[in-house]
């Protein structure tokens, strides 16, 4: 699988704390190709945004990148000196923050933070060069060329989440991470927000890792979907395959708690990701699984392909010993 | 043209403000030592006859009356009032009690320039010189041999500043004679514009600002480098990080830029109290300024050069504090007196 963008292996991050390591990203495998849009969907604190930060080799302090590898077009990031990794940030990979109320510095106009980064990596331009490629990208999501001059609190929340991927798209990386860029937002801006952002990445042939918890928003956004529970990711799928054949129990949850109109009915979780201190023997999940049965405590369950393209870590559709064969347990028949 | 977020409307409440407060301090000054009782010159005058020995007490009645007079004593206290405000808005303070007959504005005009420079400027220096070291002290670039040096540096913050003058001068001014060890300047040069002078109130001045250098530096330098570890888990650092920006532009235009901001509110304060001077650097080294007369103010009861002091002290931090207020759009764009968003 060399064409692809981003290529995944075995990541495990950790975090240093008073009562010994927490693991919050345990050892995940994906790739991204180009032009795709991979959603990476799971509940808070399973290691997502932990996840982006690794991509882009930024993971703070006291976490650390604890094992695995980071391959960005053929590049290994996880052991790029820090100059190098300067050079590939931004230009190959971009980040959209989370929080792209408190993401923008905020005594600098808009105009000079985009400005900024373009000349950190290509040099000083001619300030009418400058000018025009920034009218230009403020354009590409929607803003008019006056926003330029404004400061970051002269901007509503989702001007300043368009000023994030205006200057996420500057330098044309092949690859943007996207850490839920519109969960601060409320749900009509949302929408536009994220059509401006799946806009300007099918235009510049870009591909897209969208971080979200939304699975309802994700589902009409990206073209395949990684679930993560507590670490690990325990399903990969088309997206129009997982939400046809949710395989993993807790894909089957998160499918089906989506809210819908003709069938009201509340499906409360009944946990919160707790296995990053104290993670159970076997599967990550079977402590909150319906379907858990004695092979899950003792054996963590490999990553099977159910079909071409859609892939499950769960032991139903390990075959053998009386269990469901993996396509019909599924439902793919 | 149009300064950044402000307008006339604005500016004009703000001068009102600092007229508003001047006067309440003015009149605060002239209603507490009327509120003690007893009349000033009666207890001048008997503290005189105490000293001669307590003679011709028959004719200090008519002593006290005549000077009752020529003070306005007599006047109702409305009337005193009135024209204690009006000396007071044309700093017009009257005599001295102790140095008689020079007025207070001869004794604050010849120690304020004094103060001034050496106080002013020292204070100017700590604070640059602080404010770098604590940014540099929180800064993963800094060489490692130069950061662990900087906080030695934050040792005389720690002494009194009085022990620190105390030890400059056995060190420098008995033990090794390279600088004066009191006065602006020495007895037989000329004060004048001219080099030979300067360069002896600059020899003069340098252990007093050194300990007052030393003595504020670490103030700075620790809230600076708390403002610039703050700031760096705020999120537009992270995301500056993501963006690969020059590890230099990271430091000065989003953590210095962002950390200097509080720094610069408290440099305004600071620079308001300067003009009280350093009392106790001062005394030390016998410099002829404000701190030095305030002392010597209290020591002889020279309540009306007290008074002159302080109340030229809350003017001057009332002025601070407006001209803080002014130039805080222009330098946090946050901050706006504006009512709309400007285009």
């Amino acid at each position: 699988m060399s064409d692809a963008v981003l290529e995944v292996e075995g990541l495990k991050v950790e975090y240093q704390t008073s009562s010994g390591p927490a693991v919050a990203v345990n050892g995940i495998s994906f790739q991204v190709f180009p032009g795709e849009t991979l959603g990476l969907v799971g509940e808070s604190g399973c290691g997502k945004s932990t996840t982006a930060m690794a991509i882009l080799n930024l993971v703070q302090a006291p976490g650390r990148i604890a094992e695995g590898s980071i391959r960005l077009n053929g590049t290994e990031l996880s052991t790029l000196n820090p100059r190098s990794m300067r050079r590939i940030r931004w230009q190959e990979v971009a980040l959209i923050p989370q929080g792209a109320m408190d993401s923008l510095n905020p005594v600098v106009r808009v105009d000079s933070q985009i400005a900024e980064v373009i000349e950190d990596h290509e040099g000083r331009q001619r300030f009418a060069d400058m000018h025009e490629r920034i009218t230009e990208l403020l354009g590409m999501v929607g803003l008019p060329a006056r926003v330029g001059r404004l400061y970051p609190h002269e901007l509503s929340g989702g001007m300043k989440q368009r000023v994030c991927i205006a200057m996420a798209i500057a330098l044309r990386p092949k690859l943007l991470v996207a850490d839920e860029p519109t969960s601060a937002l409320d749900v009509v801006v949302q929408r536009v927000v994220a059509q401006t952002l799946l806009d300007v990445t099918q235009r510049l042939g870009m591909a897209m890792i969208l971080i979200g918890h939304d699975i309802a928003l994700q589902a009409q956004l990206v073209d395949r979907m990684a679930v993560m529970y507590a670490g690990s990711i325990v399903e990969v799928g088309r997206v129009e395959s997982i939400f046809d054949h949710p395989s993993h129990p807790y894909t089957q949850l998160l499918v089906s708690s989506v809210p819908s109109i003709t069938e009201r009915r509340r499906r409360p979780s009944d946990a919160t990701v707790r296995e990053v201190h104290h993670r159970p023997s076997g599967c990550v999940f079977r402590l909150r699984c319906p379907q858990a049965f004695d092979r899950c405590r003792a054996e963590v369950p490999a990553m099977r392909e159910l079909v071409p393209g859609h892939v499950v870590a769960c032991h139903l559709y390990a075959g053998g010993s009386g269990e469901p064969a993996p396509a019909e347990a599924a439902g793919h028949v | 043209m149009r300064l950044r977020g402000l307008n006339l409307r604005y500016v004009l409440r703000r001068l009102g403000t600092f007229v508003l407060t001047v006067w309440l301090a003015a009149t605060l000054i002239f209603i507490i030592p009327r509120l003690a009782g007893g009349n000033p010159i009666a207890a001048m005058v008997g503290k005189i006859s105490v000293a001669a020995g307590g003679a011709e007490t028959a004719h200090s009645g008519a002593l006290v009356a005549a000077w009752d007079a020529r003070f306005g004593l007599n006047d109702p206290v409305f009337v005193q009032y009135l024209i204690f405000l009006k000396n007071s808005v044309t700093f017009n303070f009257g005599f001295s009690i102790t140095d008689y007959p020079a007025s207070v504005n001869q004794l604050i005009g010849a120690a304020l320039p004094w103060t001034l420079g050496l106080v002013g400027l020292a204070t100017v220096i700590a604070f640059v010189l602080g404010t770098g070291i604590g940014a540099f002290m929180a800064w993963r670039r800094t060489p490692s041999l130069i950061r662990s040096v900087l906080p030695l540096s934050l040792t005389f913050t720690a002494v009194p500043s009085f022990m620190l003058g105390l030890l400059l001068l056995w060190v420098f001014s008995y033990t090794l004679g390279w600088f004066p060890a009191g006065n602006a300047y020495s007895l037989g040069v000329t004060p004048g514009l001219n080099l030979p002078f300067l360069w002896n109130v600059v020899q003069h001045g340098i252990l007093p600002a050194l300990t007052i250098v030393g003595a504020a530096m670490g103030f700075w330098a620790l809230s600076m480098r708390g403002m610039m570890v703050t700031i760096e888990g705020e999120d537009y650092m992270v995301l500056g990080e993501a963006k690969g920006l020059r590890p230099s532009r990271l430091f000065w235009r989003y953590r210095v830029r962002n950390s200097a901001l509080p720094q610069v509110t408290s440099l305004a304060l600071n620079l308001g109290a300067i003009i009280s001077g350093q009392i106790l650097v001062e005394y030390l080294f016998d410099y002829p300024g404000v701190g030095q007369l305030l002392y010597q103010g209290i020591l002889n009861e020279d309540y009306v050069l007290v008074e002159s002091i302080v109340f030229l002290l809350i003017v001057a931090t009332a002025l601070a504090v407006l001209v803080l207020d002014l130039i805080l759009p222009l330098i946090d764009p946050r901050i706006s007196y504006l009512r709309e968003v400007p285009r």
